[in-house]
């Protein structure tokens, strides 16, 4: 499966959190690859275990969380047994990141300009003299007006769109091959956010970057994914590619999503909003069988088994009345 | 040319380091900063350079000029504040048991500072083992009598200025460890702090860089409340004989020393009280206001 062209492969990759009650199977055996300059989208409502997933990648997840994966592999290079010495190189170098909430992301002590060069110096101790170079350039790329002015000010002076900029600015900075973005835009207003969006996928196919996107925005997805992973109660439920999806997707869960997805004309003709019933189950000691089977209007005895993920060529679901339509 | 210094002017406030003006302004403007900050100044103007300006030192004795009172009190202005029971100069004595306090005082501060930032941070950014092993630090520190333990080292191992600073520095720090380890808890899970992590950079990188600045302010309060009390603890155990020692002037050594002399020569104490009072309330005063004006929360007003 993995090929030279693959950024990130991830296979089987589970993560437990201890709670008070037992241990959490946030993630569980989620596989999944990114191919050079692809976006990858990780849908789901909160709480089904998509930023555990990114995070899980990175290794930054909280303390005390276990981390299983039969391999995550980065370029061909296994990060999963790496040492964290070699991940804090991989880190901010060859994988940026950028976060929710830019309002936080940033040292609120630091000038804009001494975050940026940061990271530079960090991952190119040589080639000290160009980070103010390199800063200002990545300030102009992200659409920065006045970036001298900028490289001088404090977080507390920008607005929260600007803020987002100067941290996708950062994951930049040193020209990284992947780009992990966890719901960049979900604390941003509207408008902010279609424009944070577009530029993050104008740059992704400046620098040929590949970007694994966390959200639980599908209006996001359709727009900028090339394929989609929709997860539920920790789990791939379906992964295809974005057209596919998006034309017939395949897991009663995904149907719904959809489903639920407000259209104006459908207000319009006063339809109600369409809901999924019930609640995601408690991960508290795992779950078994299909995650999904209480609040499925398809669901059948069968369902209390283990779902395993069934795949052709385009596309992978996990459900039992799935029918892929060519040979499995 | 005016014109064009205007222009720069007017881009300077715009957009130029708005933040330190500003800063500055909400500083100064805050009652207990100014009186508490000028009250502090004069006293280490004054204790600095004071016994340089004077024409007696603190030292000469000379029994005939023993206890003259102080001016408003009889005496004449060859001795302001009057001489103590050795005929010394007793504002000569004043200023140079400053020193003292202060160097007490600070010294104290910077080690018990340290100690407590190291366990405080420590603790609260790694958690786990390390937070354990703070925390039962910090406990059994809090149930020890600080004075006490003081007195009997002190006792024990003999009484020198060093040994006073170190024991009293060893014994304040539990306060600098509580706030250090309660705002590091915070700021370990701030987004910036994680993504400082996902910059690539190392824990000891995250707490010089992200930690240690931005929980600068509590700490600076908390190095003023401790100030007053390392000041005051070492006036008691000179008090006690234990702490300073003659023929170094100290506030607490004077109050002792002038003792026996209370009902007819009462400045001898009252003179070295008034000027510890003024210490401690231009320190605590100071403290209050930094923490008014850096809490974010005030930040608005």
């Amino acid at each position: 499966m993995s090929t030279p062209d693959t950024i990130l492969s991830v296979r089987n990759l589970s993560v437990q959190l201890p709670h008070r009650a037992g241990l959490v199977h946030a993630v569980r055996d989620v596989s999944f690859d990114i191919r050079r300059g692809e976006t990858v989208c990780v849908v789901g409502e909160s709480g089904c275990g998509k930023s555990m997933t990114a995070m899980a990648v990175l290794n930054l997840l909280p303390r005390g969380a276990r981390r299983e994966a039969t391999a995550i592999e980065f370029l061909g290079e296994p990060i999963h047994t790496a040492p964290e010495s070699r991940l804090r190189q991989l880190r901010g170098d060859r994988i940026g990141t950028i976060f929710q909430e830019p309002l936080t992301a940033l040292n609120p002590l630091l000038t804009v300009g001494d975050q940026l060069m940061e990271v530079y110096r960090r991952h190119r101790p040589r080639r000290q003299h160009e980070a103010r170079a390199r800063a200002l350039d990545m300030l102009a790329q992200v659409g920065i007006p006045r970036p001298v002015e900028r490289l001088g000010q404090y977080p507390h002076q920008l607005s929260g769109g600007l803020r987002q900029r100067i941290v996708i600015a950062m994951a930049l900075m040193c020209e990284p091959a992947l780009i992990v973005a966890d719901e960049p835009t979900t604390a941003l207003d509207v408008t902010i956010q279609a424009q944070i969006l577009r530029l993050l996928v104008d740059l992704k196919d400046k620098f040929g970057v590949a970007l694994l996107l966390i959200t639980h925005d599908l209006a996001v997805a359709s727009r900028v994914a090339d394929k989609v992973v929709v997860m539920y109660a920790g789990e791939v439920v379906e992964q295809a590619s974005t057209a596919a999806f998006f034309a017939v997707p395949k897991h009663p869960y995904a149907t719904g999503l959809l489903g639920c997805l407000p259209s104006v004309s459908a207000e319009r003709s006063g339809a109600p909003l369409q809901v999924i019933p019930g609640t995601v189950p408690s991960l508290v000691g795992g779950v078994a069988g299909c995650g999904f089977r209480e609040r499925c209007r398809l669901a059948l005895a069968e369902c209390q088994r283990d779902i395993p993920l069934v795949s052709n060529s385009s596309r992978s679901v996990r459900c039992i009345r799935a029918d892929l339509g060519d040979s499995v | 040319m005016s014109t064009e210094s205007a222009v720069a002017k007017t881009s300077a406030t715009q957009y130029g380091p708005d933040g330190f003006g500003r800063t500055a302004k909400r500083w100064l403007s805050n009652s207990g900063i100014t009186v508490g900050g000028l009250l502090l100044l004069l006293i280490l103007f004054s204790t600095l350079i004071g016994p340089m300006l004077l024409p007696h030192d603190a030292f000469d004795q000379s029994l005939v000029h023993r206890l003259k009172p102080p001016v408003w009190q009889g005496g004449s202005f060859e001795h302001l504040l009057g001489t103590d029971h050795l005929g010394r100069d007793y504002l000569a004595r004043l200023l140079w048991g400053g020193r003292i306090s202060l160097l007490i005082g600070f010294s104290t501060i910077v080690v018990a500072a340290v100690f407590g930032t190291t366990i405080g941070v420590l603790a609260g950014y790694f958690g786990g083992t390390i937070d354990l092993v703070a925390r039962f630090l910090i406990m059994v520190r809090l149930a020890l009598p600080a004075v006490l333990i003081a007195l009997a080292v002190a006792f024990i191992a003999g009484p020198s200025l060093q040994l006073l600073i170190i024991v009293l520095g060893l014994l304040l720090w539990d306060r600098f460890a509580v706030v250090a380890r309660a705002t590091t808890l915070q700021l370990r899970h701030t987004e910036f702090v994680v993504a400082a992590r996902a910059m690539g950079c190392s824990n000891l990188t995250i707490i010089r860089r992200d930690i240690l600045p931005n929980i600068g302010s509590q700490l600076i309060v908390i190095g003023t409340v401790e100030l007053a009390n390392a000041v005051l603890i070492a006036a008691a155990l000179s008090f006690l004989g234990l702490g300073v020692q003659p023929p170094l002037p100290d506030w607490g050594l004077m109050i002792s020393e002038g003792r026996q002399y209370l009902l007819f020569s009462p400045y001898l104490i009252t003179l070295p009280g008034v000027a510890m009072m003024l210490l401690v309330l231009a320190v605590n005063l100071l403290g209050d206001g930094i923490r008014e004006v850096t809490d974010p929360e005030a930040k608005g007003r």
